[in-house]
């Protein structure tokens, strides 16, 4: 594991735009440190997602460079890089016809982890992350949005990556659901120690779960703070 | 002679018939199957693909049969035999529903799953087969389906150039002008195709995803 304090995701003035020419993203730079939760929060259209998807090059970037672990993204073997990277997005990412269990357990799988492995490492992950063991033989239809949403968290766990790629994972959810699962992400986060990168259009959980808040607006960095510092900038709200 | 009286005196025959017929139509749906599904993932690889080889399908597809039949005679080696010749004409006719399923079942699955199994580091490959062919499976049989059914009733038209199948017995009793006769023909080949469709609807839904 990486020290604190060290860059983990660094972008270098990083823009991306689409073949028109239209700018999503802007001269973003940004650095993300090992341990830390830095949210990017911004209204849709803003160039969150985007921002997210670059890192682990499902969209290439125009200009400017984004070190990955120090070295470049263009640099790294593009499997290697997403292997290394855990990516939950919302909870239609779990695959319909696999099980949990099979969903869970994909990257171990590709990674030709023997069989007993698998199995140990799901149902390690399954607790981890609140759910039990019986479940991993369901589907993701048979589960609630909550269950779900708890699978794709230990989904992207499953390599133990030391990254952790983020994006509007609990917009679905009930309230309820959705502050207990905001909750318990945080004190799991705080027990592994992984640097995250998390998208949210929702204020109330950037102010949660946030190390830092990033601001993004129209592709461009607005502000990066800290949640007491954002609640007392003179920015605008974001809903 | 009745019905039943020609049925049970040429029971070997209709038989023979039935069992040409199923060869025909068999062979030619495992090679449409195995040159078409390929062509259909190819096209959602190769977007610049896709319009040409859909609209050479499509006009494959509206070629009359007996033409189609009369344009491969001259062709070495399939122009032959009948049966050879009949088979690749099923095989061209197969391939539109083929080819538009497979791409549309692939393009159809839904993108946010695509796009996580990328972002986990799915290779191609491994997205191909892990994910998106699993999830398209129910569309791809539903195209299968079709051609089979289709086959089964453009394989009776294969008789008129010598191929034999149930074909012959509905031509035979068209000049006879015995209704018996085409009935024996007519019958099995309903019946085939009944059994095509009812088979292959039960694997269309096995195969189809359960969604939340």
């Amino acid at each position: 594991m990486p020290n604190a304090g060290q860059s983990v995701i660094e972008f270098g003035d990083v823009s991306y735009r689409l073949t028109d020419g239209r700018a999503i993203l802007e001269n973003l730079s940004l650095t993300v440190q090992a341990g830390e939760i830095l949210v990017l929060l911004g209204r849709s259209g803003s160039g969150k997602t985007t921002a997210l998807k670059l890192v682990n090059r499902l969209v290439a970037h125009s200009s400017g460079e984004i070190l990955v672990e120090g070295k470049s993204t263009r640099d790294w073997d593009i499997m290697k890089l997403r292997r290394h990277i855990g990516y939950a997005i919302q909870e239609i990412g779990l695959f319909p016809h696999f099980n949990i269990a099979r969903n869970i357990g994909l990257v171990p799988e590709i990674e030709n982890w023997p069989k007993d492995r698998i199995r140990a490492r799901v149902n390690e992950l399954l607790t981890l992350v609140g759910l039990s063991e019986e479940i991993s033989s369901r589907y993701p239809h048979q589960l609630s949005g909550g269950q779900r949403q708890r699978a794709g968290v230990a989904r992207a766990l499953a390599a133990d990556p030391p990254i952790l790629l983020i994006d509007e994972p609990f917009g679905a959810l009930d309230p309820l659901t959705r502050s207990d699962l905001q909750r318990e992400f945080l004190s799991l986060q705080k027990k592994l120690g992984k640097t995250v990168l998390f998208v949210t259009h929702d204020l109330n959980e950037a102010l949660l779960l946030g190390t830092r808040i990033a601001l993004l607006e129209q592709g461009r960095l607005v502000s990066l703070t800290s949640p007491p510092e954002f609640l007392h900038s003179p920015q605008p709200l974001v809903a | 002679m009745n019905f039943w009286d020609f049925i049970l005196h040429n029971r070997l025959e209709i038989f023979d018939l039935t069992l040409e017929h199923l060869t025909m139509v068999g062979v030619s749906i495992l090679l449409a199957t195995a040159v078409g599904i390929p062509l259909g993932i190819l096209i959602t690889r190769k977007p610049a693909l896709q319009r040409p080889v859909i609209i050479v399908a499509n006009v494959i597809q509206t070629i009359p049969s007996l033409a189609l039949f009369g344009f491969l005679l001259p062709t070495p080696w399939i122009g032959e035999r009948a049966a050879r010749l009949a088979i690749l004409a099923l095989t061209l006719y197969s391939l539109l529903p083929l080819i538009r399923n497979t791409y549309a079942g692939i393009k159809g699955v839904d993108r946010a799953v695509v796009e996580a199994a990328r972002g986990m580091g799915l290779t191609d490959w491994q997205l191909l087969y892990k994910v998106e062919l699993p999830l398209a499976a129910s569309v791809i049989l539903a195209g299968i389906r079709i051609a089979l059914v289709t086959s089964v009733g453009l394989a009776t038209i294969a008789a008129a150039i010598g191929a034999g199948g149930l074909g012959e017995l509905i031509f035979r009793g068209l000049a006879m002008v015995n209704n018996a006769v085409i009935l024996a023909g007519a019958i099995p080949a309903a019946l085939m195709a009944l059994a095509a469709d009812t088979l292959l609807g039960w694997l269309e839904k096995r195969f189809t995803p359960q969604r939340a």
